[in-house]
């Protein structure tokens, strides 16, 4: 009896606690709109649209820090992705055991660089750099909608490399972690069909690819919000673009740049809105990738219990 | 025994609070950042003067120094830009403005192999951050700069991404130069800015003027001289070519003391007169003049008279011009109102 007792406790402690997170994200979801509650009368639904940005005139639109935003976000997954990807399939499965701890602590260490850090290796060494990159490109690439304006080294191409770099360790400890969880009786079996090296890893990237989406969403999760080594690399020109080299800007990056100096009330609940935006896109980026690894696990299911059973099976006969 | 040695013990410690409650003063206050090494500085020298006061400031930017005076948060805020009349009148009370020193903007630039010290003027530098003149070589640069062989390179203009009393003064002195500006642009701390690219702070536009081959930007005078950028002298309304210096400021707020309004909210960038350097700038301290801990008010007070008195001698070894006798004159009259019992 008292410990069925203790057991509804601890049941009811941790649910308790479980409930506070839900609380917090719907705190924050209710405090961001009753604080943007006179930029969202004044603009409506044409904030989302419109593509101006004037704190004189008092004109408020979202438009190109949405932009920039995902755009920001998108390349630096391109980039990383396959790194990162490389990094965890070399670590977990192919590397000799002595470099595998350095190797891991080395990645790992990329993700404890504080942001700023980044921002400040980002205009000393890397704007010079891919401003050189830039001014070296032959004139007929710099004719393609991806190359075109002046190269100032500042812009989407630096923002987009040093987001990758911050988002590679994430997205490679996690999936080395997913990559090490996939049962050794998978390349067991794998290898019993006669399979190669590569072919085996293959099989278990398969095998551990809903975890790997959940790593790179978590990735893409982090370049979304990322703020300040963006901020000082990106131009902020609120300019919808789809040039590399041109300076654009992202949702956090304006409002850690305006806050503090926005006296006008109209102009602060804009920015207040520009993070209801932010958190609404973060919620759907989320939510799609749950559901994406929601329906490949069901698909995926039958798979793996097979897979499971397999070499359970052939060791009873 | 014990419980007598208790209640004197108990005693002790209440009179020691007591004590200590009476002598030490604490005050805060919170503002702009363009003022802070020079307000961090006399807080502390007058610390060193009455041991008992403790003045806390928080730059936490011009916009919110207005804002948390306004709720009365603090007790005195900071500004780099006079409150508009409308956040004059949702204040619970009458706040007063005390310019405490002057600032200068400077242009500067980065153009290689050029040596000679570039000229600028307002409406040059009006049209080149709206986007109209873009190449070094334009005529209205190469008029002002005869006999310098300006190439034929693109300008690339840099301007500050985040919100500043420095970015309010630039395009307050492009607004005075340039109708156009005025229309297009307007004023306040962060504008919609035609072409470009954003720093963040000083120290960001100094470090992408002085990478960037072609650049041009603005910068508050103690960062072009830390960062050793160049920058040119501005003409100024009587036609002369003024380069900023902590004496050609100066002169701008003594040519502005002459009209200067009671309330002290005025804007002194392109000040007319002679030697002016015409990007200059008041920064204001704000204050009730009625508030509600007569204690506080008392140190302010005081500590406001020794800072436009013995603490305008810190000035110039931290990039700031000291104010004109002028003002202080009239500030020091006008201090008198603020209530302190």
């Amino acid at each position: 009896m008292t410990e069925r007792s203790r057991d509804l406790t601890f049941r009811i402690g941790t649910g308790a606690v479980a409930l506070v997170v839900v609380l917090i994200v719907l705190a924050i979801g209710v405090e961001l709109t009753r604080q943007s509650l006179p930029s969202i009368q004044k603009f409506g639904f044409s904030f989302w649209r419109t593509e101006i940005w004037d704190p004189v005139a008092g004109e408020f639109g979202a438009l190109p820090f949405i932009w920039g935003t995902l755009y920001s976000s998108v390349l630096a997954l391109l980039i990383s992705t396959p790194i990162a990807l490389g990094i965890a399939v070399f670590i977990s499965e192919l590397c000799p055991a002595v470099l595998r701890q350095p190797l891991v602590f080395l990645t790992e260490l990329l993700a404890a660089i504080p942001s700023i850090v980044y921002g400040l290796w980002g205009i000393f060494v890397l704007v010079p750099a891919v401003r050189a990159i830039e001014t070296s490109m032959p004139h007929s690439l710099r004719q393609l909608p991806l190359f075109t304006g002046p190269p100032l080294g500042l812009g989407m191409l630096s923002a987009a490399l040093i987001l990758s770099v911050m988002v590679i360790p994430f997205t490679s400890s996690v999936s080395r972690e997913v990559l090490r969880s996939v049962p050794i009786a998978q390349r067991e079996g794998a290898y019993a069909l006669g399979a190669t090296r590569f072919e085996a890893i293959r099989a278990a990237l398969y095998y551990a690819r809903t975890g790997i989406i959940g790593a790179i969403m978590l990735g893409f999760g982090r370049a979304l919000g990322e703020t300040m080594a963006v901020t000082m690399v990106i131009g902020n020109n609120p300019r919808i673009s789809t040039s590399l080299f041109a300076p654009q800007y992202t949702i956090a990056a304006v409002i850690a740049n305006e806050f503090t100096e926005a006296a006008d009330q109209l102009y602060l609940a804009a920015l207040v809105e520009m993070g209801l935006v932010l958190f609404v896109i973060t919620l759907m980026v989320n939510s799609l990738s749950r559901l994406l690894i929601w329906s490949m696990t069901r698909s995926l299911a039958p798979l793996q219990e097979a897979a499971a059973g397999a070499p359970a099976g052939g060791a009873a006969a | 025994m014990t419980t007598i040695k208790r209640v004197g013990l108990a005693a002790a410690c209440a009179s020691a609070l007591v004590a200590g409650a009476s002598t030490a003063i604490q005050i805060n206050g919170a503002g702009a950042t363009f003022p802070y090494p020079i307000y961090s500085k006399w807080f502390a020298e007058y610390n060193k003067l009455h041991s008992d006061v403790a003045i806390n400031y928080q730059s936490i930017g011009s916009g919110g120094g207005v804002q948390q005076i306004t709720k009365q948060t603090v007790f005195f805020g900071a500004s780099d830009m006079p409150m508009t009349a409308e956040q004059l009148q949702s204040a619970p009370g009458k706040i007063m403005h005390f310019p405490t020193v002057l600032g200068a903007v400077v242009p500067v630039y980065n153009i290689p192999n050029v040596n000679t010290e570039l000229k600028f003027s307002g409406p040059m530098l009006a049209d080149i951050f709206l986007g109209k003149i873009t190449k070094w070589n334009d005529g209205a640069i190469a008029k002002l700069n005869p006999g310098v062989s300006l190439p034929g390179t693109d300008i690339t203009v840099v301007h500050r991404a985040d919100g500043s009393g420095t970015t309010y003064i630039w395009v307050d002195y492009l607004s005075k130069t340039s109708e156009e500006f005025k229309k297009r642009v307007g004023v306040n701390s962060s504008v919609n800015w035609p072409t470009g690219v954003g720093g963040r702070g000083n120290e960001q536009v100094a470090a992408l003027v002085k990478q960037t081959p072609g650049a041009l930007g603005y910068v508050e005078l103690i960062y072009a001289l830390q960062n050793k950028i160049s920058y040119g002298p501005v003409q100024n309304m009587s036609g002369e070519l003024v380069k900023a210096s902590v004496e050609s400021v100066t002169v701008a707020a003594a040519a502005a003391a002459k009209q200067m309004p009671p309330d002290f909210r005025v804007s002194i960038t392109n000040a007319p007169g002679k030697g002016v350097y015409p990007i200059s700038s008041f920064t204001w301290l704000l204050l009730y003049e009625n508030p509600k801990d007569k204690a506080q008010s008392h140190v302010m007070v005081d500590f406001l008279k020794w800072a436009l008195g013995d603490g305008q001698k810190y000035c110039a070894e931290l990039g700031y011009a000291p104010l004109p006798p002028d003002v202080v004159k009239l500030e020091l009259a006008a201090l008198a109102k603020v209530k302190t019992s």
